[in-house]
C-alpha cells in the first residue's frame, strides 16, 4: 500500500482550556483533492495548522508522507487566509510570490535570477504574470488569492494546504484555482482545502473531511458525503442543503 | 501626620477616583493610549492660555486644555481617515508634535514662570498645601482641593446621568447609533471631559500619574469583575490605595510622590494580575491544573470510545499504548487510566479497557457539545 | 547665527560636530527599525519601550554608581526588554487589550523611574548630577566618547537588520507562513524586538524618553508615502531621522533655551506633513490632483455619451445640439460647459453654429468603443 500523505491520529487541540479538536483521525491518500467542511468553529483552519506545526496539539500525532512534518516541510506548500496579512505592506506581486523560496533557499542566501524565474513562472499559472511589478495593495480580493497561491506554487512541494481559496474571490478567479487544482491533482500532488461551500464539494474535490470539533467523516465524497453525515456536522442547520444536494 | 499631609493624600485620591472613572471607559474601549496623547497634548492648550491671560490661575487654561484636548482627537481621526497611517502610529504622530511644541513655548518663553517641564511630568503635590482658598481672611483649605474636587463632581455626574448611554456605546457602538444615542457624541464628551480632568490633575500630579490612574487602576479592576458598575468601583478604590500607599512610599524613600504613586498603580495591578479570583495568572494555573485532569478523562474516553468499532480497538486500547497515541507519559496514563477506573469510567481487563455506561456517556457527552 | 557659519561650526567645531553626528547616527537607526515597527503594528511599543527605560537607567546608575554610557545604555536595554515580556505577558494571559497594556508599562515604569530619580537626586553624592537629562534629551552633553558607543551599537544593529533581511521581512509581512516554511518566528521576532529596543537605547540621551517614540514612528511614517518597496523605506526612513536629528540640533544649538529632543521631533513633524501633502502617488495633494483628472474624464464622458444619444436619436441631422439640452441630460449641468470645451480640445466635439455641439467622427467612434466596453 502506498504511503499516505497525511495521516493524522488521534490529535487533540485545545485553545487555553478549551477543546478546539478532540480526538481527531484523518488519512489523505497521495493524490487526491480534499475539502475540509464543517460549521464556523468546527476546527477546519485549526487542523491545518496544526498539521503544518503551527499550532501544538495537546496529544496525538501528525504524519506526512510518513515523517513528522519537520522533516518533509520541503514537501509542503501552504496558502493562508487572504485576510491573515496586510496588503499595504511596501512590497511587489513578484516579492511576494519569491517568498516562497525563502524555504528552499534557507538562512542569510540572497534571492538570485533562478528564484525570480521560478516566481514569474507561478505567475504565469495563475494568470497574474503581467502584474508582477504591482504594489500588492493595488490588487482586488481575487488577485490577491492568486498571488498566494503563485507563492505556494514556487514551493514545488507535494501537498499543499489551502485555507478558504475561495473566500470572497470573482467567479474568473474561482475558475482559475479551480483548473489549477486540477492541473495540481493530475501532476500527482495532493491538494488539502478549507472549504465552505457545501454545494461546490461534488464537483470540485474527490476526497473529503467533515469535521465538527470532532471527525463525522473522512473518505471519498461519494462515499461520505452524505445527507446523513452533514446533517451530524451541521445539526438542523443544513436541512436546505440535501435538496440542493441532489443536483450533483 | 500633619494637617498638610493629610490634605495631600485626601487630593491624591480625589485625584485617583476623578481618573479611574475615565479610564474604566478608556480601558473598555480600547483607548488608553488617547490618554497618553491628551496628557501631553493639553499643556499646549495651558500655555497658549497662559501666553493670553498672564495667569496660571485663569479659567481660560482648563478651556484651552480642554479644546486642545478635542483638537488631538480630531487630528488623530483626521490623519487616520486618510488612511495615508494606521491609527497607532497617528496617534504616535500627533501627540509628540503637539508636546514638543509646548515644551519648545515653556523653555524658550516661560522659563521663569512656575510652568516648567518637569513639574508637568512630575506634578508637585508636595506642594498643594501651600496654595490656600482664602476668603475674608478665612482659609478654606487648598486650592487644588476645590479644582480637583469640582473635576470629579463634573465625571461623577456625567457617568451617573450617561450610564446608560456610555455603557451602550462602549460595548455596541452600532446598537447605540441605531437607538439614537449618538456614540460620537458621547465619544467627544468622554475625551473632554478626560482632557479636562488631565489639566485639573497634574498641576497636582503631573501628567505620567494621569495616565497611571486612568490605566491602571480600570485594568487592575477588569480582572477582578464582569460588570461595569462593580469595574467602576473597584477600580476607585484600587486609585485611592495606590494613592495612600504611593504617599508614604514617597515619604519613605523622600521621592517623587508622583513617581511613587504611579508605582503603587503598578504594584496594584500586579496584585489584581498575580490574585484575581478567577482571571488572575495563580488562578489560571489551578483551573490548568484540574481542567488537565478532566480534559484527560474526557480524552480517554472519546479515545476508546472512537475505537472499540474498529478492529485495531485491541492495540489501540491497551493501556500500554495509551502514552504512545495520546502523547501521556507513562505515570500520567496509569493515573488517569486509574482515576477513570475509580470514578467507574472505564473498565480494564487484561490490559484491554472498555468503557462502562457512564464512560460511554461522557465520551457522547462532548461529542455533542 | 549665520547659516555659513554654522556649517563651518558643523564640521569644525567639535561639540557641534559631534552632537551633530550622534543625532545624525540616532535617527538613521530610529529610522530604520522605526519602519519595521510601524508596519508590525507597533508604533506605540516605542513609546512604552522609551519610558520604561528610565527606571533602568537609574537602576544602572545606582547599583555601578557609574555614568559610563555603556552601563545605563545596558540599564535601559533590559528595562526596555523587561517592560515589552511583561507587557506581551499580559495581553495573552489576561483579557486586557494592547493599548491598555502599553499606557499601564509606560506610565508605571516611567513613574517608577521618577521615583527613583529624584530619590537618587537626594543621594549625597555628586557624580548622580545629569540623570534627568534622559527626560528630555541634551545633545550637548553628547562626547565623543558618547558618540562611538552609539556608532558601534547601531552599526551593530544596522548589520543585524540587513543579515536577517529577507527573515525579518518575511515574518514582517506574513509570520505564520515564515513558520510553515521552518522559520522560528519566535526567536526571529525577539531579535527584531531587541534591535528596536536598541535604536530606541541610542536616542535617550539626545532626544529623551518623553520623545524617543516619535524617533521610531515619525520618519517610517514619512518614508512609507514616497515608497512601495521596504527596502527603500528602510532607507529613507534612516536618511529622514538622520535630516531631522542633524537639522534639529543644529537649530537647538543655534539658541538658548531650545531643548533638542522637542526640536528635533518638530523638525521630523516638519517632514511628515510634508510628505503627507506631497508626497507622489501617495501625498494628500496629489491624490487631490488624480481625483480632479478622474472627475473631469468622468464628466467629459458622460457628455460624450449624450451627445451620442442625441446623435442616434436623431440620424441624417448635421445640425448640432444646444448646451442647454445637454445640461438637461446631465447629471452635473454646471460641468457641461467645460466639458464641452474639453472634448472640443480632444478633437471629439465641435461647434458647428454658436452653440450648436456636435460629435466629431473621432468622437463618435469614442463612444461606440466606451458603450462596447461597457457592453
Amino acid at each position: 500500500m502506498a504511503v499516505n500523505a497525511i495521516d493524522v491520529t488521534d490529535l487533540t487541540i485545545a485553545y487555553k482550556d478549551k477543546p478546539v479538536l478532540w480526538d481527531v483521525d484523518m488519512e489523505v491518500p497521495s493524490g487526491t483533492l480534499m475539502a475540509i467542511v464543517g460549521p464556523n468553529g468546527a476546527g477546519k483552519t485549526t487542523m491545518i495548522k496544526s498539521i503544518l506545526g503551527l499550532i501544538k496539539p495537546a496529544a496525538g500525532q501528525v504524519l506526512v508522507y510518513g515523517k513528522p512534518y519537520a522533516e518533509q516541510r520541503h514537501l509542503v506548500g501552504y496558502v493562508p487566509q487572504r485576510g491573515s496579512v496586510d496588503w499595504d505592506f511596501p512590497t511587489s506581486v513578484l516579492d511576494v510570490v519569491m517568498m516562497g523560496r525563502y524555504g528552499a533557499l534557507g538562512w542569510l542566501k540572497r534571492l538570485g535570477a533562478s528564484e525570480r524565474a521560478a516566481a514569474l513562472d507561478a505567475l504565469d499559472k495563475v494568470g497574474m504574470k503581467s502584474f508582477a511589478q504591482r504594489q500588492i495593495s493595488q490588487l482586488s480580493g481575487g488577485q490577491q488569492q492568486r498571488v498566494f497561491l503563485a507563492r505556494a506554487l514556487v514551493q514545488d512541494a507535494q501537498l499543499y494546504f489551502m485555507d478558504e481559496p475561495f473566500q470572497g474571490v470573482d467567479a474568473t478567479t474561482e475558475r482559475a484555482i479551480v483548473t489549477l487544482l486540477q492541473e495540481l491533482r493530475s501532476a500527482g500532488k495532493t491538494v488539502v482545502v478549507v472549504h465552505h461551500d457545501l454545494q461546490t464539494v461534488p464537483e470540485y474535490f474527490d476526497w473529503v473531511t467533515m469535521l465538527n470539533v470532532r471527525r463525522i467523516a473522512c473518505g471519498p465524497v461519494g462515499d461520505v458525503f452524505t445527507d446523513q453525515n452533514l446533517r451530524k456536522a451541521y445539526g438542523g442547520k443544513v436541512a436546505f442543503l440535501s435538496a440542493e444536494n441532489g443536483k450533483h | 501626620m500633619s494637617p498638610a499631609q493629610i490634605e495631600i493624600q485626601i487630593i491624591a485620591s480625589i485625584v485617583a477616583v476623578t481618573c479611574s472613572l475615565l479610564g474604566v471607559f478608556l480601558v473598555l474601549r480600547r483607548m488608553a493610549m488617547m490618554s497618553d496623547a491628551i496628557s501631553h497634548t493639553v499643556l499646549l492648550g495651558i500655555v497658549i492660555a497662559f501666553f493670553i491671560t498672564k495667569s496660571l490661575n485663569s479659567p481660560l487654561l482648563l478651556f484651552g486644555a480642554a479644546l486642545m484636548g478635542v483638537i488631538t482627537v480630531s487630528l488623530v481621526e483626521l490623519l487616520n481617515r486618510t488612511q495615508l497611517v494606521r491609527e497607532d502610529a497617528a496617534i504616535g504622530l500627533v501627540f509628540p508634535a503637539i508636546f514638543s511644541i509646548a515644551v519648545i513655548l515653556i523653555s524658550r518663553f516661560a522659563g521663569d514662570v512656575h510652568l516648567d517641564t518637569d513639574a508637568v511630568l512630575l506634578g508637585e503635590l508636595a506642594f498643594a498645601p501651600f496654595n490656600r482658598v482664602k476668603l475674608f481672611g478665612l482659609d478654606f483649605g487648598p486650592e487644588a482641593l476645590y479644582t480637583s474636587g469640582g473635576i470629579l463632581v463634573l465625571n461623577l455626574i456625567f457617568v451617573i446621568v450617561f450610564y446608560k448611554e456610555l455603557k451602550l456605546a462602549t460595548f455596541d457602538p452600532a446598537l447605540a447609533a441605531a437607538l439614537g444615542f449618538m456614540p460620537t457624541a458621547i465619544h467627544y464628551a468622554l475625551m473632554t471631559l478626560v482632557s479636562l480632568t488631565a489639566v485639573g490633575s497634574f498641576d497636582a500630579v503631573g501628567s505620567v500619574l494621569v495616565v497611571a490612574f486612568m490605566i491602571a487602576p480600570p485594568a487592575a479592576a477588569y480582572l477582578l469583575t464582569d460588570r461595569l458598575s462593580r469595574m467602576l468601583i473597584y477600580s476607585a478604590l484600587i486609585g485611592i490605595f495606590s494613592a495612600i500607599s504611593g504617599y508614604w512610599l514617597a515619604y519613605l524613600l523622600d521621592a517623587s510622590i508622583a513617581g511613587s504613586m504611579a508605582t503603587m498603580t503598578g504594584a496594584s495591578f500586579l496584585i489584581s494580575y498575580l490574585f484575581a479570583p478567577e482571571r488572575g495568572l495563580l488562578a489560571q494555573a489551578r483551573r490548568r491544573q484540574n481542567q488537565r485532569i478532566e480534559f484527560a478523562l474526557t480524552m480517554l474516553t472519546m479515545h476508546i470510545a472512537n475505537h472499540t468499532a474498529a478492529q485495531e480497538a485491541e492495540i489501540e486500547n491497551e493501556v500500554v499504548h495509551l502514552n504512545e497515541h495520546l502523547k501521556w507519559t507513562p505515570q500520567f496514563a496509569m493515573e488517569i487510566v486509574g482515576v477513570a477506573e475509580r470514578t467507574g469510567l472505564v473498565q480494564q481487563r487484561e490490559g484491554l479497557l472498555t468503557l462502562t455506561e457512564n464512560g460511554l456517556k461522557r465520551a457522547s457527552q462532548e461529542f455533542s457539545n | 547665527m549665520d547659516i555659513s557659519q554654522l556649517f563651518y561650526d558643523l564640521f569644525f567645531d567639535y561639540t557641534l560636530r559631534t552632537v551633530a553626528l550622534g543625532s545624525a547616527i540616532l535617527g538613521i537607526v530610529s529610522g530604520a527599525l522605526g519602519s519595521f515597527a510601524v508596519l508590525r503594528k507597533q508604533s506605540l511599543l516605542g513609546d512604552a519601550i522609551s519610558h520604561a527605560a528610565l527606571p533602568g537607567i537609574v537602576i544602572a546608575f545606582l547599583l555601578t554608581r557609574s555614568r559610563e554610557p555603556v552601563i545605563l545604555m545596558l540599564g535601559a536595554l533590559i528595562a526596555g526588554w523587561l517592560a515589552t515580556l511583561f507587557m506581551l505577558k499580559v495581553i495573552r494571559t489576561t483579557r486586557i487589550k494592547d493599548d491598555s497594556a502599553l499606557g499601564l508599562v509606560l506610565s508605571v515604569f516611567f513613574g517608577m523611574g521618577l521615583m527613583l530619580l529624584t530619590f537618587t537626586q537626594k543621594l549625597p553624592d555628586a557624580t548622580q548630577a545629569g540623570l534627568d537629562k534622559f527626560l528630555f534629551g541634551q545633545a550637548a552633553t553628547l562626547l565623543q566618547r558618547d558618540v562611538v558607543t552609539m556608532a558601534v551599537i547601531g552599526a551593530l544593529a544596522i548589520a543585524l537588520l540587513m543579515t536577517f533581511w529577507k527573515e525579518f521581512k518575511l515574518i514582517t509581512f506574513d509570520a505564520e507562513y515564515a513558520a510553515s516554511l521552518g522559520y522560528p518566528v519566535r526567536g526571529l521576532d525577539v531579535l527584531l524586538t531587541t534591535l528596536l529596543v536598541i535604536a530606541i537605547v541610542i536616542g535617550l540621551q539626545t532626544v529623551g524618553v518623553v520623545l524617543m517614540s516619535a524617533m521610531i514612528v515619525a520618519p517610517a511614517a514619512a518614508a512609507r508615502q514616497w515608497t512601495d518597496k521596504l527596502k527603500f523605506m528602510v532607507i529613507l526612513g534612516g536618511l529622514f531621522g538622520a535630516i531631522a536629528g542633524v537639522s534639529g540640533t543644529l537649530i537647538s544649538g543655534s539658541a538658548e533655551k531650545l531643548p533638542t529632543g522637542p526640536v528635533i521631533v518638530l523638525c521630523m513633524s516638519v517632514i511628515v506633513l510634508f510628505s503627507m501633502l506631497f508626497a507622489a502617488n501617495r501625498g494628500l495633494i496629489w491624490n487631490w490632483f488624480r481625483n480632479l483628472k478622474n472627475r473631469r474624464h468622468l464628466r467629459a464622458q458622460a457628455v460624450l455619451s449624450d451627445l451620442n444619444t442625441l446623435a442616434m436619436q436623431h440620424p441624417n441631422e448635421a445640425r448640432g445640439h444646444s448646451s442647454a439640452v445637454l445640461r438637461a441630460m446631465s447629471t452635473n449641468p454646471d460641468g457641461v460647459s467645460l466639458a464641452l470645451s474639453q472634448l472640443k480640445e480632444q478633437g471629439y466635439a465641435q461647434e458647428l453654429a454658436k452653440d450648436a455641439w456636435a460629435l466629431t467622427q473621432a468622437g463618435l467612434d469614442e463612444a461606440g468603443k466606451t458603450s462596447e466596453k461597457e457592453a
